[in-house]
């Protein structure tokens, strides 16, 4: 004979079971169920401080397919790769305005960007920034050329500049502009010349 | 323009989304667990893993093979389901397996199977694991013909599945050019995977039902190109050519046709610094003649011009290029202005190659390598856009370094010599088109093969003149475009000429 007190105990156990099933079964549906947090498309970037300086910006214009200069004003750190990385990041927030005259697609960013002696720069997109490029020679030329073009204007010494997406090497931007070797600046600025409006 | 900088935003995680995340850690720890675990089984069972290549009329296809109780075995629900409708249930221990309207019976253990009311010998048990009923791989010599009611054959030591008649054949002859190439035709476009090893180049068909020729050794008698090797090994054929002397492959338009040849007849042919004042250019070589070019050095002589032109429709095959609309892709419409350029070429006495003349795969290298061992006066690619309006026209933007070393160009600069002259050819093709109101600009850009490219080579991106992508389609527009190209081209023959 099975005493009272253990068929109460073993009750309560069997009830304390099934209760805790229950609850993992309801927190597993209510975490399923959970709409995946929206993806910020904003780019994240270290708040600078500090006084503002006058910059130039070469933006590019898909309607007549140029590259003009515009100055900004904007808060630069005093360290040479902090610049090139914030020069980058405002030229990239530029175009993912709605009103941009070259718009890149949601969520591009720059990473960082590694300054290498000797003239060496390696600029690190994030896989947004390539994946959601549109495809065609002159579109993707446009791009690569902004991005060149503003850090060698603005930060002297750079000779050299690789692209890396999400700090690996790849073939091309969106089909088309190489980017498995290091650009030239002596050349993406006689480019430049040659994208200047007639 | 004054602006400054834009949005920055922080995110702040509310309390209540803060559990969730904790339990998504967990979730995460134990997904990593059994990541690790996965791994773990997976790359131990990597080193030895085997594939079967099936070969038939409606894909070509490969499946993991599994070893069991000494013998590979083979899922057989997935073998049959690119072939056609396939379904399987369980009943009981028995497998039902309906292929179209054939049904097959199988026992978890036992050595026979029932397909279409007749008993049938596995050679092996049949097993079921994970819901997968495998067979051994020696059983679907005789189980397929029953299911499909046509021929298979199995080549068991290789792993190589033939559905129906598959096989692309070939042959291989020598040409008596000096110096001699090898001249393998297949009966069906191949795409094999060349490796370069010393005395040796290994051709390696992973996707195409290459199958032996007579003898699996091929002797042409000849000092440099002496035999060929033919074998099958994991699901792929093999062919090694075996040399005295550095050979490089090539392929023709159609992809029936590899010409294997010496390097050095691509090699001498570096040129020297463009020299525009050499005013003589050759005449533009007809194809199958030879013409004796004076040689440069004290070597074997560089073959000939075969075209004055190569023209290469850009992307093709998986790479589609931009999707320029919801209907049209860039790859279909180079190649149709690459057709296009062609006739209005050759009609100006141009003899000309399109690179790619069919929906195929072909890497920028080897449009460099087949430009390159062409010796083209010209490397026209041909892209298409529907950004931009009218034409733009490129030369190559040089990547940063030379690395020549001695005699030998650096890849990525090849262009360099060659550059002034694709310079002048954009610089006259862009006149032509400007000549035909149509709005064009020249330009550098930093796009492959140009640069890889050993002589003269732009690149054409044809946009449409207004807003409508459709114009791109436009036969009249398609040849009002490819005729100013040509008609640039003719413009400055005789420096190209020179410049080769």
């Amino acid at each position: 004979m099975i005493p009272r007190h253990l068929h109460i105990a073993m009750g309560v156990l069997l009830g304390a079971a099934l209760g805790l099933s229950l609850y993992a079964w309801h927190v597993r549906k209510t975490v399923a169920r959970a709409p995946a947090a929206a993806v910020d498309t904003t780019p994240l970037a270290p708040p600078v401080s500090g006084p503002t300086e006058r910059v130039i910006l070469f933006i590019a214009h898909d309607e007549d397919g140029t590259l003009r200069p515009e100055s900004a004003q904007i808060p630069l750190p005093s360290d040479r790769q902090q610049r090139a990385e914030e020069l980058l990041r405002t030229l990239v927030a530029y175009y993912l305005q709605k009103n941009s005259t070259h718009t890149l697609g949601a969520g591009a960013e720059v990473r960082s960007v590694f300054l290498v002696d000797p003239g060496g720069a390696v600029i690190d997109l994030n896989s947004a920034f390539a994946d959601t490029h549109r495809s065609g020679v002159l579109v993707e030329v446009l791009t690569v050329a902004s991005l060149i073009h503003t850090i060698a204007a603005n930060v002297p010494g750079i000779s050299r500049v690789k692209i890396l997406v999400d700090g690996k090497q790849r073939d091309t931007l969106a089909g088309h502009a190489d980017l498995s070797s290091y650009y030239d600046v002596s050349g993406v600025n006689q480019l430049v010349t040659e994208l200047q409006p007639q | 323009m004054h602006w400054t900088r834009g949005r920055r935003s922080f995110r702040i995680i509310p309390r209540g989304e803060s559990r969730g995340v904790g339990q998504a850690d967990s979730c995460s720890l134990i997904s990593a667990c059994l990541l690790i675990l996965a791994s773990t089984v997976f790359l131990r069972g990597a080193p030895g893993e085997k594939h079967l290549s099936v070969y038939s009329v409606a894909a070509n296809y490969s499946l993991p093979l599994v070893e069991r109780e000494g013998q590979d075995y083979v899922g057989l629900l997935e073998l049959l389901e690119p072939l056609g409708t396939v379904s399987a249930r369980m009943d009981g221990t028995r497998w039902r397996l309906r292929y179209n309207n054939v049904e097959g019976i199988f026992q978890t253990g036992t050595n026979r199977a029932q397909v279409v009311g007749r008993g049938a010998d596995l050679g092996g048990a049949f097993l079921m694991e994970n819901n997968r009923g495998l067979v051994p791989l020696g059983s679907l010599a005789s189980l397929l013909p029953r299911f499909l009611g046509g021929p298979a054959t199995l080549h068991g030591d290789s792993d190589r599945l033939f559905i129906g008649s598959v096989a692309t054949h070939f042959t291989a002859s020598l040409a008596s050019d000096n110096p001699p190439r090898l001249v393998l035709h297949f009966t069906a476009p191949v795409n094999p995977s060349v490796a370069t090893e010393p005395g040796a180049v290994r051709l390696t068909f992973a996707h195409e039902p290459v199958v032996s020729p007579a003898s699996a050794t091929l002797t042409f008698g000849s000092k440099n190109i002496p035999s060929a090797n033919y074998s099958e090994r994991n699901g792929a054929a093999v062919l090694v050519v075996n040399s005295a002397i550095p050979l490089m492959a090539t392929f023709s338009a159609d992809a029936r046709t590899i010409t294997i040849a010496p390097t050095f007849t691509v090699a001498q042919t570096l040129p020297p610094p463009a020299t525009p004042s050499l005013p003589t250019p050759a005449p533009p070589a007809q194809p199958g003649t030879t013409p004796a070019p004076a040689p440069a050095r004290a070597a074997p002589a560089p073959a000939a011009r075969r075209y004055f032109a190569v023209v290469d429709a850009s992307h093709g095959g998986d790479d589609h290029g931009e999707t320029l609309s919801s209907t049209l892709l860039e790859k279909d419409v180079t190649v149709a202005l690459a057709r296009s350029l062609r006739r209005e070429l050759e009609s100006r006495g141009i003899s000309t190659l399109v690179l790619r003349d069919s929906d195929a795969n072909l890497p920028v290298d080897q449009r460099a390598v087949l430009a390159n061992a062409d010796r083209a006066a010209i490397y026209i690619a041909l892209h298409a856009s529907s950004s931009g309006h009218g034409v733009r026209v490129y030369s190559a933007l040089l990547p940063y370094g030379r690395d020549d070393r001695g005699p030998f160009l650096s890849w990525t600069t090849a262009q360099r010599g060659s550059l002034p002259v694709s310079q002048n050819a954009a610089s006259a093709v862009a006149g032509e088109l400007q000549k035909r109101q149509i709005p064009v600009r020249a330009l550098a850009a930093p796009l492959r093969p140009l640069n890889n490219v050993i002589g003269p080579a732009i690149a054409v991106e044809v946009g449409p003149q207004g807003s409508d992508v459709a114009q791109l389609t436009a036969p009249d527009y398609q040849q009002l475009v490819t005729g100013a190209v040509a008609s640039g081209v003719a413009a400055v023959r005789d420096q190209l000429g020179g410049a080769q």
